[in-house]
């Protein structure tokens, strides 16, 4: 069968629901965020399979990467969270911190 | 079939099972080095679609940026010593029961869309085209999350350094 949107439409599905699973099931914080990391790459993917298989020319080339760009700085910016959480829960497990305030 | 679709399964088969071992291994530092293969696995697939430039971006920030970042997390914030590095999960069932009945209404969506495709042309290198694009016509956005970033990085280092 031969290669076409399809495919990589299934490929980005398939990579949203792992994403999706991961964020609702693993209790550490961490691990929140390589979920929302799986669900970024399956959006770039969309957006680029539409870029070669529609008529849009490069914006979607353009969005992917803004997409990058702005995971990596929601990357540093959750990581220093997830390092003051630790500070003063001793924990990250995202179950356990149920507290407004210290 | 073509060496197209030959490779393009290749790709996408290290994708999905690495994505798949990411969300299911106990072992977080594990799931941080099979979230560099899915991120291998999602630059090819770049490449497979004729967006050379993006590719490489994705290597580099990805794989070389936000997944240092990761492992610092997980370094920082586990008791390495201890051996905790195992993580628990919560609601496993019905998570996947739910999981599994959206990846299916998502399938289903995209195999009853009729998608009107065109066939483009012998992809070429786009890294100039890119270039152009990006400080004529969205020049201003282009800068805009330049500022972003910088203050990102800046709001980072002081929130991490209290």
């Amino acid at each position: 069968m031969e290669v076409g949107l399809n495919h990589f439409l299934f490929v980005s599905v398939c990579l949203f629901s792992l994403g999706i699973f991961g964020i609702v099931t693993r209790k550490n914080a961490v691990m929140v965020l390589m979920g929302i990391e799986l669900i970024l790459n399956s959006a770039n993917i969309n957006f680029i399979a539409f870029a070669k298989y529609g008529n849009f020319g490069y914006q979607g080339q353009i969005v992917a990467l803004f997409v990058i760009i702005l995971a990596a700085a929601e990357a540093a910016i959750a990581l220093a969270i997830v390092l003051n959480i630790y500070k003063t829960f001793s924990t990250v497990n995202v179950d356990e911190i149920d507290t407004m305030k210290d | 079939m073509s060496l197209y679709d030959i490779i393009f399964y290749l790709f996408a088969s290290i994708t999905v099972l690495s994505a798949f071992f990411v969300v299911t291994t106990r072992n977080i530092v594990y799931s941080a080095f099979y979230l560099l293969l899915t991120f291998f696995g999602v630059a090819g697939i770049y490449v497979l679609l004729g967006a050379d430039f993006i590719a490489v971006t994705q290597l580099v920030v990805y794989v070389g940026g936000i997944l240092i970042l990761l492992l610092f997390g997980v370094m920082l914030t586990n008791k390495i010593t201890n051996v905790q590095i195992k993580t628990g999960t919560v609601k496993l069932a019905p998570a996947a029961i739910g999981v599994a009945l959206l990846a299916g209404t998502l399938f289903a969506g995209l195999l009853n869309t009729n998608w009107k495709t065109f066939n483009s042309e012998v992809p070429v290198s786009t890294a100039h085209t890119l270039g152009l694009i990006l400080l004529t016509q969205y020049g201003v956005v282009f800068e805009l999350l330049g500022i972003l970033l910088l203050i990102a990085l800046i709001g980072a280092a002081s929130m991490a350094r209290k």
